[in-house]
Order: C-alpha cells, then structure tokens, then sequence
C-alpha cells in the first residue's frame, strides 16, 4: 500500500474516522489501536446484519424464476424482439412495398421483393412479393417501424429465438396467398 | 512489441493479466512488470474487441449510425446515442422540442445512475464481496424496467434520433420514476453499510492508487476519474447542453486522489443524478417530443464536435461531413481510453493485489475503449 495520499476526510464519508486504515494508522498508541480494532468490528457487524435481515425476510427477494415464470412473464408492448407483419382476419396487410424500411435499415436485415399486380382496370400496380427478415442480422433498432408510412410492421414481444439452424432465422413475414388491404396507398 | 512472458534484464517478472481474466470486465490484456509483489509497469493491450466502429459508420447514414454507438459504453448507451444526436442536430441547424430537452436529460440521468450501480457492484466483487452485487441489481433493475417500458429495450436502447425522441415516454414513465426514487433513497444507506463503512473495503481503498490532479490532467482523465482527484472535468457544468444549465446539482469533487475518493464520487454522484430527476419529472412540457426533420438527413460540408458527460466522463462526437447523405469521417473520443491510460502512472509501486481495487474504481468498459 503506498503511503503518498493526502486523503482528507471529508463530511460525506461514513463511520470510521481514522483514515488511512488500520495497519498504517499511526500515532495514539495502545487505546487508539483498540478502538481502530473496536470500530473494525462495528462495521463489520453493520454489514451482516444487513445480509442477516435480508436472510430471514424472504418476501424482499425479487428475484424471478426464469423459464417457470413463462406463462405469467409480461413484457411491456413496447419490448423489441423481433420484426413481425401483422394480418387481419381476411390475410391482408399493409405493405406496399416502398421498400422505406429496407432503406432504412443499417444492417441490410430487409430485403423487399415486389412483384407487378394487374389491378381490375387493366393497369400494372407495384404489390408485395415477399418480405424478407433476417433475424440474425437484426439489431433491433427500431428504424424500420418509424420509417413504415402504413404501419405495416411492428416489434413482437418475443425474445427466445434460439435455433438449431442458422437458416431457420430467415423469415418470410407476408404470410402465404396474403394481399394488401383495400384503400392503402 | 513487449515480450509477453519472461524475466526482464533487471530479473523482473512478466507476467499476463487477461485478455480473459474475471476482474477485467471484458477482454483488456494488461502485461505487468513485477519485482516481487511490486509493480513496476502496467501496460495495456488493445485490440481483441476492437470493431471498427467509426469506420463502420462511414458508410451509415446519420440517422442509422446512432444505434452503434450503443454497442460502445453499452452501460451509457443512453448518453452515447444522446452525443450523437446532439451533434447531427448542431449540424442541421434545427431545434428541438422542450419536451424532447427534458425527457432526454432525464434519461441520461437514469442510465447514469443504472451505470453507477452496475459499478458499485461490480467493484464490491472485484474486492470479493459478492453480496453488493445483487443489491445493486435489484435497483438497476428498476430502472432497466423503465427503459423496457418506454424505449423497448434494457441496455441498448436507440432512443436519441436527429430532432429529439423516437416514441413518447409511456403513460406510466412519470410514475415509474417516482417509485424508483422512493426505492433508492430507501436503500441508499444499505450500500453505505454493506460496503462504504466497511474496515476491510477502506483498507484496500484509502491510500491506494494514487493519482495526483496534475497526472490526471497531463493523461486526459475525465468524470469520476479526474474528479476524484479534484479536477473540475463535468461536462454538464463547464460546456452546458439541453436544460442541464436550467437544473440545480453540484459537480461532485473528492479531494482525496486514491480509489476511495474515485469511489465516493460516483457514490454521490448517483445522489445528484436523483436530484436532476426529481426537478425535472414533473415539469416535463407539453407538445412534440420530435422536431419535424427531413427523410433524408444532409449534413452541410463541414466540421461538428459534440461532447457530453457520461457515467465515465467527457464522451466526443466528432464528423467530417462533405455534404452528402453519410459521413466523411467519424472519430469518438472516449472517455475510458484515456482513463485507462493514466493506469500504468497510478499502479507503479503499489503492490499487485491492489491492482484489481484500481481497475475498479477506473470502471472501464472494454468494447467502449476498443471501438
């Protein structure tokens, strides 16, 4: 321990006044030593008695029982665990491939691919082939539902994603035989 | 290069402290020169977490390479995000809401505070008490159920972007808060009892790792670390940003130099983060909490530097913009690369076991010194 501190003490610090420790306090003799060794103690006591109390009052312990807690576990709604596109009872969403989010994206975790719809009036219209979501890519950020003009996606409050293959963290999002929803531009 | 192993000329000994090594808290190799129990010379090894962070985001754009910089000091993600927003903000020459200011600055208060607790414990396990360790998750926790609740994330949040906040602070945030600070002040005194007044803690704290305030300076020691030796280094005090000029709290300086003054800054540091709070969380205004940007954000071609204070000091954003969409150049001044360095300066002499007790109280955080 070296000895070149010019420690001061000051008004904040608790108990124990005779600075610089025990071993190389120095001065006062026999009694000041004693009561280094008296305090010592005392605040030795102060801190079991803290774990003693925590000890015999089990209802303080908030530690939770992960997995058996799954079924009661409540994530808040905000919670980002994975992208998701969310179908309404008819299998339509709101995608219409602007590819924003793709953009967006700092990871290149989006990739869009569209496809040329014939609309009832005989014209071409730009549709959603497939969304695909790389999950093992994605840093969860956030950047892709605030750049969506239509709400199309959101973060899922899911979070155990382990896998036995990396290729199954590949996703689809738009659901099989899914089209856009009426009136979204 | 340094031999890594061996006995030096003197018939000193060389020996390995990581790079993987518990009381490092990461992957920091420090290669020490002993004779007998003394230290002679510490000397860090960078390098095995280095990602090339800044490179990397030369090629984002200014909205998507704030989410990164939480990757850095991942304990003060909050205030990293916050740096760079703030910087492309000085940029782009725009406002932003009050709201945004305020809900900010009491962000970066609660990561400070949920920083400092992470390091308290940490250090009370450095020293082989294992028991503070979960005392202070237990408070930490509260506030990570906070940001779960209003940014969707524990540790690594995104929540700064160019122009304020991304989502509005959840409906229950104010109250959530307040609970918080009810439970810290309830519990602030356990943390003196279980640890602070304890005789074998202040043995291994007071007198040990000396830095004089001229060393501190002369290394480019900043926030607790300079602090403790009596340095005035708040970046919140001395280069004002947001509304931290229209709060009340007093930067915290220990005259003491050693371990013990470095640890009771931080201590009541926390105390003051409290204080900021409780002026702020109920005088959050109405309105938006996002100024109205561009889709695509251009930096003018130019030069911007930003620096803020996070749980480890001085934290700097510096672009080079040439006007396009994505940055020419980005360097980070992080603050525990330089706290780290003044190490080697502190350690000499003292004996190898009080090694550990000095790392502690420097709180480095690896990926954050090796981007």
């Amino acid at each position: 321990m070296s000895n070149n501190s010019n420690y001061k003490d000051s008004s904040s610090i608790p108990p124990l006044a005779s600075g610089g420790g025990g071993a190389s306090s120095s001065g006062g003799g026999a009694l000041q030593y004693l009561k280094d060794v008296f305090n010592g103690l005392k605040s030795l006591a102060t801190g079991l008695r803290r774990t003693l109390y925590y000890f015999t009052h089990h209802k303080e312990i908030i530690t939770e029982q992960y997995p058996e807690n799954r079924d009661t576990l409540n994530l808040p709604e905000r919670f980002k665990g994975e992208v998701v596109m969310p179908h309404d009872e008819n299998n339509e969403h709101a995608c219409t491939g602007c590819t924003a989010c793709e953009l967006a994206c700092p990871n290149a975790t989006i990739k869009i691919i569209t496809k040329f719809d014939i609309t009832p009036e005989g014209k071409k219209k730009k549709a959603l082939d497939k969304f695909v979501y790389h999950l093992e890519l994605c840093t969860m950020c956030n950047l892709c539902v605030v750049a969506c003009p239509t709400d199309a996606i959101k973060m899922a409050q899911t979070f155990e994603h382990s896998v036995f293959d990396r290729s199954e963290l590949t996703k689809i999002l738009n659901k099989p035989g899914s089209k856009i929803r009426e009136g979204i531009e | 290069m340094v031999e890594e192993i061996g006995t030096t000329p003197e018939g000193d000994i060389i020996i390995n402290v990581g790079p993987q090594h518990p009381a490092t808290h990461g992957v920091l190799h420090l290669v020490i020169t002993i004779n007998g129990e003394t230290i002679k010379k510490v000397e860090p090894h960078l390098g095995y977490i280095h990602r090339s962070i800044e490179k990397m985001c030369e090629s984002l754009t200014y909205r998507q390479f704030i989410y990164v910089t939480s990757r850095m000091d991942y304990l003060s993600a909050h205030i990293n995000n916050h740096a760079c927003a703030l910087c492309v903000e000085k940029g782009l020459q725009i406002e932003i809401p009050s709201r945004a200011k305020v809900i900010r600055v009491i962000m970066d208060e609660l990561t400070r505070i949920a920083s400092h607790e992470l390091w308290w414990g940490a250090m009370a396990m450095d020293l082989g008490a294992f028991t503070p360790f979960f005392h202070a998750f237990r408070e930490r926790e509260t506030i990570n159920d906070i940001m779960e609740e209003t940014c969707g994330a524990r540790l690594t949040m995104n929540y700064m972007v160019p122009g304020g906040v991304m989502l509005d602070i959840h409906p229950n945030f104010q109250k959530r808060v307040k609970d918080f600070i009810t439970l810290y002040k309830s519990k602030i005194s356990e943390y003196d009892e279980l640890v602070t007044g304890n005789i074998i803690f202040q043995n291994r704290m007071k007198g040990v790792g000396y830095l004089s305030p001229e060393d501190a300076i002369s290394f480019g020691c900043t926030g607790p670390t300079a602090k403790g030796s009596g340095v005035s280094s708040d970046i919140r005090k001395l280069y004002p940003y947001e509304v931290y000029d229209q709060v009340q709290f007093d930067e915290v300086l220990e005259t003491g130099c050693d371990s013990f003054a470095r640890y009771m800054v931080r201590i009541r540091e926390m105390n003051q983060s409290i204080r900021i709070i409780e002026q702020l969380i109920d005088n959050i205004p109405e309105g938006d909490f996002q100024a109205k940007t561009k889709a695509v954000l251009k930096l003018p071609k130019g030069e911007f530097y930003q620096r803020v204070e996070t749980a480890r000091g001085e934290f700097g954003v510096y672009i080079v913009s040439e006007g396009g969409t994505t940055p020419y150049r980005i360097k980070f001044r992080s603050p525990g690369f330089s706290n780290l360095s003044a190490l080697d300066q502190m350690a000499r002499g003292s004996k190898l076991g009080d090694l550990v007790a000095m790392m502690g109280t420097l709180d480095l955080v690896i990926p954050d010194i090796d981007r």
